[in-house]
């Protein structure tokens, strides 16, 4: 179930500081709640939404629910491992889910989206009037927002098919966080607004509602548009919009419905980020926006943390010990080496009988060394003095190799630390805000193990216990 | 060097760390860049660590040598009304379009009509000139949308172009494109050596080179130092666990026994060599998959403590010594 201590956050030494640290997202209970029936994941660019919301689902799914994810923009080998590369804008069973629920999959294709929409709401003559309408075209194809609506548009259309039990929604990156909330509203309030009427007036034999605009200096207006726009792009909007026309209350009481949707109780709005300070501040963004318009948050999923089995040790020692490595080889004249060679331990536990062990040759290479294939004269196993070594000067010697995992050791542990520091920035300022942490993978995943294995990261809880070093 | 300098990249590889970088290092020998932003997030404030920048150019940074960095947030709302005004002297007339919702409607619903206003304003201060006929800016750097928008972003001229066939919005559009599809334009990829930056940063070439955007350079950010390389790995790998125990213990961790504390660091450390191991070899790969893609590539360090202001102007003098700038 859980990872390898090694590669684990929760291990990390650097939490010691924390006064209070956040409540723990408890996923399995969220995602096994037969209540729960959408779980939207929301965040900046770049932090693994699409993972997150694939392993989301495949975990539910793998503990028996019947689940849809709608990704937005996967990554080419994630949704061909999940076989929905090919955008035909229906959910497809994704093969290979063990235990007793199914996993559907779908990448949302806008235009496709919005091209249903018009259908399902004109008569064939109405839509292919609309569908052929250059403004039309290129509003579909992306102004900005269409991916925001269109992704809440789908998201309403898979909850009211009610064929699964749960939906998980990836976000679009959208420029500014929660343009998907806006989005139906913007539309919405665009397509009741005074210029719709305006612009449809002239259709219409100058509308009620353009009226007073038509008196004050209606020509004015559309003159300006005209001029502004070119004769025919407005042309073509007025033809659009009259088109549109009738499924316009459609649009509206859509992007409503969607809207009280993702404020019911059976939604879970999951905020995903890195470690990192532009993913947090966003993530901070978010859980302030969604908390402003009523959303429900389920908590923070903190992707790609890193841990250290070695937390015990800190960067600046390990480095300290690095440097002492890598001076010249005075460290090798007798007389300095016993005590250089054998250290006694001087942190953490004692261990006494250990302290002042001399330096023995013969148990260098131990009998119960699992790894330890000695091979004679390597300059690994050689721990001589180099003047007597025959081999290349060049090749490092165990001292310098130790230095290297050493160093690499100072880098975890700096990184570990910075990653600490921006992440109690945000507790600081949303300490009601349940965390869960992920640690990091070296690579990409773009598997259904990978996924697996990132689902079980996901549900798996943080000790809150002291830390074992105890500092 | 071309004079607008466009910076994209996938979200999360630092694109507006980059461009902020870049500003700073072609102002370097008393030259003057203005960085724009685009996307209204603000970033560019957050870097330099100033307060929400409005939509107007001031100066945030000085760079070495005397050279000033000018800043500017673009509005689109603004930038039509603006537009407005500057085009048709439509003061009220611009008000009223406002209340009636129609600057809403331009700057968000109309397609395109937002971006054009955006890389109007920037293709603007780029020909902008003062009275005696120099260059107001010598360098424009934009810090614009994620790669996978960028070509839309750019050519969407080109499609409003279309889209409005006659009318002054075409003939602004057409007068962008030609700033944009000339040489005076370089869109630069920003990247991370992962496999998805880097497929992005692929997709992301050939879509501007579909569309003949002048592509500019890869620049690979955040590069982890090369600690071990290829064959040292081989070599820890092979390593007898007692010999680094003892090592570690001759570095005054602790006794190298069984237990003892230098002995108890060998595993965490080796598996922490485990991970760096196959991180190594994804990046080796990354790195040959943009050594295909035949452009210039230049590496940007990741900073150890992170990103501040201090760290800006390190990664602008490091572009400088690539020659970047």
């Amino acid at each position: 179930m859980s990872p390898e201590p090694t590669s684990h956050p929760h291990d990390s030494g650097s939490r010691h500081h924390r006064l209070s640290p956040a409540p723990v997202l408890e996923v399995d209970p969220l995602i096994d709640d037969p209540d729960t029936r959408i779980v939207v994941c929301c965040g900046a660019g770049g932090v693994g939404k699409t993972t997150t919301a694939a392993a989301l689902g495949l975990r539910a799914a793998e503990r028996g629910r019947k689940v849809v994810v709608l990704t937005i923009d996967p990554a080419r080998r994630l949704a061909q491992s999940m076989g929905i590369d090919s955008l035909d804008n229906v959910p497809r069973k994704v093969k290979g889910v063990e235990g007793g629920g199914e996993l559907h999959a779908m990448m949302l294709d806008m235009k496709r989206t919005f091209d249903e929409i018009v259908e399902a709401h004109a008569d064939r003559e109405r839509a292919a009037a609309i569908l052929s309408n250059p403004f039309y075209q290129s509003l579909s194809a992306g102004f900005a927002g269409t991916q925001e609506y269109m992704a809440m548009e789908k998201l309403g259309q898979l909850r009211s098919r009610d064929e699964w039990d749960l939906i998980v929604v990836d976000t679009p990156p959208s420029r500014s966080a929660l343009d998907f909330l806006d989005a139906p509203k913007r539309l919405g309030s665009f397509l009741d607004g005074r210029l719709i009427r305006l612009l449809t007036a002239p259709a219409k034999l100058g509308g009620r509602a353009g009226m007073k605009f038509l008196n004050v200096g209606m020509s004015m207006m559309t003159g300006t548009l005209g001029k502004l726009l070119g004769g025919q792009l407005l042309k073509d909007v007025q033809t659009f919009v009259a088109a549109m026309d009738t499924t316009f209350g459609g649009f509206r009481t859509r992007a409503d419905a969607t809207y009280q949707l993702l404020q019911a109780p059976g939604t879970a709005f999951l905020v995903v980020a890195a470690p990192e300070r532009d993913a947090l501040r966003e993530a901070a963004y978010f859980v302030e926006r969604l908390a402003a318009e009523d959303m429900p948050l389920a908590g923070l999923v903190l992707n790609r943390v890193h841990g250290s089995g070695a937390a015990q040790l800190s960067a600046e020692r390990a480095l300290a010990a690095a440097e002492n490595l890598e001076e010249p080889r005075i460290v090798d004249q007798e007389d300095g080496k016993a005590g250089l060679r054998n250290s006694p331990d001087t942190y953490g536990e004692h261990d006494a009988h250990d302290g002042h062990e001399p330096h023995a040759k013969s148990d260098a290479y131990g009998e119960s060394d699992p790894r330890g294939e000695h091979v004679e004269g390597s300059p690994i196993a050689t721990d001589s003095d180099p003047a007597a070594d025959p081999r290349d000067p060049a090749e490092p010697t165990v001292e310098q190799l130790t230095a290297g995992l050493l160093r690499l050791h100072a880098d975890r542990m700096r990184l570990l630390s910075r990653e600490q520091r921006t992440r109690d920035r945000f507790t600081a300022r949303h300490p009601e805000v349940a965390v869960t942490e992920v640690a990091a993978l070296p690579g990409d995943v773009h598997d259904l193990a990978g996924l697996r294995n990132i689902g079980d990261r996901l549900a798996t809880d943080r000790p809150e216990l002291p830390e074992p070093s105890g500092s | 060097m071309s004079r607008f300098q466009v910076v994209s990249g996938k979200g999360g590889t630092g694109k507006t760390t980059v461009a902020a970088a870049l500003a700073l290092a072609l102002a370097t020998e008393g030259k003057r860049a203005l960085l724009v932003e685009v996307e209204g997030r603000q970033g560019i404030a957050q870097l330099f660590e100033t307060e929400a920048l409005p939509y107007e150019e001031r100066k945030i940074a000085v760079a070495p040598g005397g050279g000033e960095v000018y800043a500017l947030a673009i509005d689109p709302e603004l930038a039509l009304l603006d537009y407005l005004q500057m085009f048709y002297k439509l003061g009220s007339a611009g008000r009223a379009l406002k209340k009636l919702g129609a600057i809403d409607f331009a700057t968000t619903v109309a397609p395109g009509i937002r971006d054009v206003l955006l890389t109007g304003k920037a293709c603007e201060a780029v020909r902008r000139k003062d009275k005696s006929g120099r260059f107001v800016y010598d360098y424009v750097v934009m810090d614009a949308p994620p790669t996978g928008r960028v070509t839309r972003f750019l050519n969407v001229n080109d499609e409003v172009a279309g889209l409005a066939k006659i009318g002054p919005i075409h003939n602004q559009a057409q007068a962008v494109m030609r700033v944009l599809k000339s040489p005076e334009t370089a869109v630069h990829l920003v990247t991370l050596l992962e496999e998805m930056p880097v497929q992005e940063t692929a997709d992301g070439i050939a879509e501007l080179r579909a569309a003949k955007l002048p592509v500019g350079r890869i620049i690979v950010n955040m590069v982890r130092p090369e600690v071990l390389d290829e064959a040292e790995l081989e070599l820890v790998r092979a390593a007898p666990r007692t010999a680094l125990a003892k090592s570690l213990s001759a570095a005054g961790l602790g006794g190298a026994r069984r237990g003892g504390n230098a002995e108890k660091l060998v595993d965490p450390l080796l598996a922490q060599v485990e991970e760096y191991a196959e991180r190594y070899a994804l990046e080796h790969e990354q790195r040959s998959v943009l050594g295909g893609l035949g452009l210039a590539t230049h590496e940007l360090p990741l900073l150890a403590e992170g990103m501040d202001l201090a760290g800006l102007y390190e990664l602008a003098d490091e572009l400088r010594k690539q020659g970047m700038s």
